[in-house]
């Protein structure tokens, strides 16, 4: 930039009066903005209270200068165009006259955005026309995949068999690791637990029964989906909105491939398929978690446990547990796939995705189930 | 520029690059796709280092600096990216400020003041409120190189500013960068391989050849092109046509 190797002293601006009518802003010192700048506020004032007719400017004492003088000058030109008061640029330096010619040169484009924050009410009815966009996309993007499985059943879904096992594979043998730590301490917090209570009563062999039938029927299928809709839905979310972004969707769509059918129908299927696979081991990894406990720390002898916890758990208990995780998978997918071909085109957006996919998922989760544990009530199992 | 190599762990793209840019030129990298200017474009600014060879500002080498010292040197620096790599959380205007927030004691007002001069600079007057997403490529472009300049840099960058660009969108672009560097009296690095850009906006320019692995010829590309001895470089800068052919081409 012009004069960077000068000697930096103080950026200066005073007004000398020129007879009648006129004045002259002299500016003085290195104007360069990482040094800081003078207001213009205190100038403008004394313009305004001079009441002069033409102004000019001599820019002779300055050392250096970059874009904090061309704004200063800007702003005294704009108040001094506004007043009536002719401006004669010819004493500013060569650059800052071409920089401003070429500032002026387009003119502003009145687009109506500023940075001002809309009214409350505005708010409120952006942020309720959204909610309802989104609940409408919500429900058209369910019906599309289930158009889209009504495809698969007629034999006529599209989408490669290659891409369903990869998506099998990622979610499947690769979740196998997080979800063996989390469920084997989750039963061994179960039984912890359940064993510093029931040794009151004499009754710690009762903790085989509270890590297999806590396990089974609750904590198996929930805590395997909440670990899919962190692990897989949010890389469904974040895969496929980069892939909009791309606009590798919309190469599908034009070609006549429907994205449900080739993106989205893969990863529901893998999902399905493998939620109730990884909950029975989940099951198992936690009930050997509360045995460790229970053998470990209750001094349990191993048949005793064993049989009581066989005893404790029917096949039906495991069925529930299956039934649920089935629902389950297809709800971190959807959540998944749905804000994933919902997302915006950038990488904030993309990041928006990948969470709302995993925030959606965990809430439908809990609200299922809570309506399983009704239903099943209800049923009396 | 002294006996740089560029490399991909073994793959070496170029080898023995040697120029000099002088203060205040327009300087283009040019050569044919894949040859390695932007990869040679991310040596010079510091975000990939050389296998060999080193890059020297005004005397001080960037690769043998200490790290403070490649800071302020990056300070000197402003690039736009060939996308425009704005930040996509960010207004325009957030885009342009977040540099002069950072690295100036300036207030609000004259940073937003600032930030409107550098948007009005590219023709982007008004668009500040916008965010990446909803503006056009080519305001994409412009709006980069806004944020590119906003500290005032000695030296700009720019990769493929024309690329994806209509004729006029390119054309105001070239144009902008020579007033740019008219008015500012920066310098202005620019990787192309758009000969109506190169031929209108260059002092001097670097061919990259991809075959050799080198540069070939460096030089004022109206000269290179009429006079060069390497076949190569003048079949580029004639398109192609063989010196025959481009016999009524006149410089």
């Amino acid at each position: 930039m012009n004069g960077s190797l000068a000697v930096v002293s103080d950026p200066t601006v005073a007004i000398r009066r020129q007879e009648p009518d006129g004045a002259v802003l002299e500016f003085a010192g290195a104007w360069q903005s990482q040094h800081g700048l003078p207001e213009p506020a205190g100038i403008l004032g004394e313009l305004r209270a001079a009441g002069v007719s033409h102004l000019a400017f001599d820019a002779r004492q300055t050392t250096a200068w970059d874009s904090g003088l061309v704004t200063f000058v800007l702003r005294v030109l704009g108040e001094m165009a506004a007043r009536g008061v002719a401006a004669d640029r010819a004493g500013l330096p060569d650059g800052v006259r071409r920089l401003i010619a070429m500032a002026e040169a387009v003119p502003e484009q009145q687009t109506g955005r500023t940075g001002a924050r809309p009214l409350w009410l505005a708010r409120l009815g952006t942020s309720a026309i959204t909610t309802a966009a989104a609940v409408t996309a919500g429900l058209a993007f369910l019906g599309e995949s289930l158009l889209a499985l009504g495809a698969l059943v007629r034999r006529r879904a599209r989408f490669r068999i290659s891409d369903l096992l990869l998506v099998v594979q990622e979610c499947g043998p690769r979740a196998l690791g997080i979800v063996s730590l989390i469920s084997f301490l989750i039963g061994l917090i179960l039984a912890f637990v359940g064993a510093v209570q029931l040794q009151q009563f004499g009754a710690s062999i009762f903790v085989a029964n509270l890590v297999a039938i806590a396990m089974t029927r609750e904590i198996g299928c929930i805590m395997t989906a909440i670990v899919m809709a962190g692990r897989t839905g949010a890389a469904f979310a974040a895969q496929l909105g980069t892939m909009n972004t791309n606009q590798e969707i919309d190469a599908l769509s034009t070609m006549g491939i429907s994205p449900m059918e080739f993106l989205v129908l893969p990863r529901m299927l893998a999902l399905i398929a493998m939620m109730p696979l990884l909950t029975v081991y989940s099951d198992l990894v936690g009930i050997l978690g509360g045995a460790v406990v229970g053998l470990g720390m209750l001094g349990l002898g191993h048949t005793e446990y064993f049989e009581q916890t066989r005893a404790a758990v029917h096949v039906s208990d495991f069925l529930i547990g299956i039934t649920k995780s089935s629902v389950f998978g297809v709800v971190v997918a959807l959540a998944g796939c749905l804000r994933g071909m919902q997302s915006g085109r950038s990488a904030a957006a993309v990041g928006l995705a990948a969470t709302s996919a995993v925030v959606t998922s965990i809430v439908w989760l809990i609200v299922l189930d809570g309506i399983f544990a009704v239903i099943l009530n209800v049923l009396g199992f | 520029m002294t006996d740089l190599t560029m490399a991909y762990g073994s793959f070496v793209i170029q080898h023995d690059l040697d120029f000099t840019v002088e203060q205040g030129e327009v300087f283009v990298i040019m050569g044919g796709s894949g040859c390695g200017k932007s990869t040679l474009l991310n040596h010079m600014v510091g975000l990939k280092a050389p296998a060999r060879g080193n890059v020297v500002y005004d005397g001080e080498s960037f690769w043998g600096a200490s790290s403070e010292a490649q800071e302020g040197l990056r300070r000197r620096f402003g690039v736009s990216f060939q996308q425009g790599a704005l930040w996509s959380s960010m207004t325009l205007a957030e885009n342009v400020g977040l540099p002069l927030q950072t690295f100036t004691p300036l207030p609000a007002r004259q940073i937003r003041e600032i930030v409107s001069l550098k948007l009005a600079l590219v023709g982007l007057a008004g668009y500040g409120e916008f965010y990446p997403s909803e503006i056009s490529g080519g305001m994409l472009k412009r709006a980069g190189v806004a944020r590119a300049m906003a500290l005032d840099p000695d030296i700009l960058f720019f990769d493929e500013p024309s690329a994806g660009l209509d004729p006029i969108s390119s054309r105001r672009l070239d144009d902008l960068i020579l007033e740019l560097r008219d008015s500012l009296g920066a310098t202005m690095v620019v990787v192309t391989h758009e000969l109506a850009s190169i031929f209108a906006i260059a002092d001097n320019a670097v061919f990259l050849d991809a075959e050799t692995r080198t540069m070939i010829a460096c030089g004022p590309p109206k000269i290179l092109r009429d006079e060069c001895p390497n076949p190569t470089v003048r079949r580029f800068l004639r398109r192609g046509e063989g010196d025959t052919a481009a016999g009524g081409i006149s410089a």
